[in-house]
């Protein structure tokens, strides 16, 4: 059974009620499935057809087309090493190299234990720090090879378990419903222009 | 890096004794509190935006004729002005999808000055008339992620947000999207269908634009987050301030990131228009020059997307125009610098290789295309390539850019320089991207993939043996 807890489909309901379409919160529920199991399970993806309104084919369609989204298991510990431009001029293709010997595995799979997954990555959004690397998407930057074996074995010891939670877990605070938001209007409800903008508009020429 | 992983700390940034628009919270430690926000002027440019008319405002920010920072350069003023009159409801969506090779600044004013974004987002849905406002951030961005949320909750808290924001009868709400990992979501119509819950595959445009027709088919102003991040200034100090620093054709100031092979890479906020290449890779503020005092070989001056300068193009200032004639683009503001040592072909295919593997497949061009380029160079850079890959390069190029592509002008080579832009056959500018990087590399050095490959099969005699 991996369909949405009941905390989770919850906070589902408060996410969906934030837009104006329930389509729209498709990927943030992808995220909070994945969050919740480490991947997104088929179960999931029907329970969030039902919550959205949408067959399970549409949300099928949607997640596969966004890599953050797997759909089997993969390791803890998500490592994934930018191999763009520069990171790529300075070094990336031997710390990939050395990160493949370290964990003893080819880049795009998982170790035995289900400790780390691989993977080539491409540009993070840290390029003047490269070589970087992100752990469940928690960027590393300048990193060596001595600093990744570093990383390598702290992860394992467990030294860094409060710093990077386990894969799926993306931002440990949300954004909170607010009793003073205006709430979400469907598309369709709103054909005025808004007061602040009417109430100019008999005194103003339109811009 | 120790492995005391230091989460809360976005390295990279260099002050300077320069004039600061965007940056001028990032000395703080606490930069991104409402407390540090409220301490430092934080949105008084609000107050200011909501003692205007809302036509005032966008006049305003007309008058400063603040570019936006996306990639395109469009004026937002004017593009605001896109939106077809009596068409409601109208929305904002704010895109923090950063992706592109060498840009690294939008998550670093996301990451340590989020109110500054929040009031930005503001100013812009009350001049507008935008009703929700959607920041989109990348998903592999989880710090964003939660000093955005921080910031909201706080906003909300203080009145900034919501119903009736203070006081007045502006209500707007903002909401934190997350992406899930798609460089091509950035792209603003793909923007557009990812938030509706779609494959983020790019619209057709024209004839719609999403000023016209955006979200949910209404009029929508896509903005990066650094243009909005630019307007609670403008509030603040008028337009007349904002237009005070940089040049009549690029007011203001700008965020760069340069990276590669400099002794000090990182993001800095220059004054935009008169700032050379030379500057920003030698000048002591900047970068300081080449490591190990290497001769400089080649630089990208825009964003993975744009066509390479050589050092003949040094002394041109960091200017739309100025970039455009010598035969690039300035785009996303990332400067990639590579010294004598590089591969040339080798990291024309790290760029090759991310635009075929980003491409969403919607058009042939790009989807075939790309993928072939990147077979051939990988086969090139492998040591298998022959004289006939070359020529197929150029072929398979030309099936996604046809006509003459842009490049800079080269001494050494005696060639002269083909003005941006080019033509394209895709519907975005993906395909062409994986194109234009090795156009480049293959117009400027050309004697370096010949030295990889071996002559065409065809120009070579293979004598008969017993085994064949
Ligand atoms: C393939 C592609 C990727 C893009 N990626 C981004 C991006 O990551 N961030 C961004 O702000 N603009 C990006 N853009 C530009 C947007 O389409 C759009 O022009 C911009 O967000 C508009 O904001 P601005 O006018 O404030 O610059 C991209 C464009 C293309 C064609
Ligand atoms: S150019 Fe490439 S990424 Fe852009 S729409 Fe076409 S196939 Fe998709
Ligand atoms: S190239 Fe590696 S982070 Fe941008």
């Amino acid at each position: 059974m991996s369909r949405l807890s009941d905390s989770n489909v919850q906070l589902a309901h408060e996410i969906i009620a934030r837009y104006p379409k329930p389509k729209s919160a498709l990927i943030p529920l992808l995220h909070l499935s994945q969050e919740q199991n480490g991947y997104v399970t088929q179960d999931a993806m029907r329970h969030i057809a039902e919550l959205v309104g949408v067959t399970p084919a549409e949300v099928i369609g949607t997640a596969t087309f966004y890599e953050m989204f797997k759909f089997e298991p993969v390791g803890t510990y998500l490592i994934n090493i930018c191999g763009t431009m520069s990171c790529a001029l300075l070094g990336a293709e031997e710390l990939m190299h050395h990160a493949e010997q370290k964990l003893g595995i080819r880049a795009g799979s998982t170790t035995d234990d289900g400790m780390f997954t691989l993977e080539h990555a491409e540009c993070q959004a840290a390029c003047t720090e490269a070589p970087c690397l992100q752990v469940n998407y928690r960027h590393q930057y300048r990193v060596s090879t001595q600093d990744l074996d570093a990383m390598i074995d702290d992860l394992r010891s467990g030294a860094l378990r409060d710093e990077i939670p386990a894969h799926g877990t993306l931002t440990r605070i949300r954004q909170r419903t607010h009793p003073n938001e205006v709430g979400a209007v469907p598309v369709d409800e709103v054909t005025e222009a808004p007061v602040w903008i009417s109430k100019h508009e008999a005194t103003e020429a339109p811009a | 890096m120790s492995t005391a992983i230091t989460r809360d700390y976005t390295p990279g940034f260099y002050e300077g004794d320069r004039p600061k628009v965007v940056t001028s919270r990032f000395e703080y430690e606490d930069s991104h509190t409402l407390e540090r926000y409220h301490a430092t002027n934080g949105y008084e440019g609000l107050r200011k935006c909501l003692a205007m008319t809302p036509a005032q405002m966008h006049d305003e920010v007309r008058a400063s004729t603040v570019l936006g920072r996306g990639g395109a350069g469009f004026p937002a003023g004017v593009k605001w002005g896109f939106t077809p009159k009596d068409v409601w409801p109208r929305y904002l969506v704010v895109n923090g999808d950063e992706s592109e090779p060498g840009t690294y600044k939008d998550r670093l004013l996301m990451e340590r000055d989020p109110h500054q974004l929040i009031e930005g987002c503001l100013i812009a849905c009350y001049a507008v008339g935008l009703s929700h406002c959607f920041l989109y951030v990348r998903g592999e961005m989880p710090l964003a992620h939660e000093r955005l949320a921080t910031a909201l909750n706080d906003a909300y808290d203080a009145g900034y947000i919501g119903k009736n924001v203070l006081g007045t009868d502006f209500s707007v709400d903002i909401t934190l999207h997350w992406g899930a990992g798609a460089y091509v979501v950035g792209e603003e119509t793909a923007l557009i269908e990812s938030l509706e819950g779609e494959r983020g595959m790019p619209r057709l445009k024209p004839p719609f634009f999403p000023a016209a027709i955006g979200l949910y088919g209404k009029p929508t102003i896509v903005n990066n987050v650094e243009t909005l991040a630019n307007l609670p200034f403008i509030a603040n100090e008028g337009s007349a301030a904002y237009t005070a620093i940089g040049t009549e054709t690029s007011p203001g100031t700008r965020m760069i990131a340069i990276s590669g092979h400099v002794k000090r890479p990182g993001v800095y906020e220059i004054i935009n228009g008169s700032t050379t290449f030379r500057d920003i890779i030698y000048g002591d503020e900047f970068c300081q020059g080449i490591r190990d005092d290497n001769e400089l070989k080649a630089f990208v001056p825009g964003g993975g997307s744009a066509p390479w300068f050589l050092p003949d193009q040094l002394d041109i200032p960091f200017e739309g125009r100025e970039a455009g004639s010598a035969g690039s683009m300035l785009g996303s503001g990332a400067v990639m610098v590579m010294d004598s040592t590089t591969d040339i072909p080798k990291a024309a295919l790290t760029l090759t290789r991310f635009y075929a593997h980003e491409s969403c497949g919607k058009c042939v061009p790009c989807r075939e295309g790309g993928t072939w380029l990147y077979r051939i160079l990988e086969r090139i850079c492998d040591g298998h390539g022959t004289t006939d890959d070359l020529d197929q390069i150029l072929e398979v190029g030309q099936s996604i850019c046809p006509g003459e592509m842009p490049h800079a002008a080269s001494e050494r080579l005696g060639l002269e320089a083909t003005p941006f832009p080019y033509k394209m056959t895709t519907i975005c500018f993906v395909g062409p991207s994986a194109y234009a990087p090795l156009h480049s590399a293959l117009t400027l050095f050309p004697e370096e993939f010949e030295a990889k490959v071996a002559p065409s099969p065809k120009r070579t005699k293979i004598p008969v043996t017993a085994a064949s």
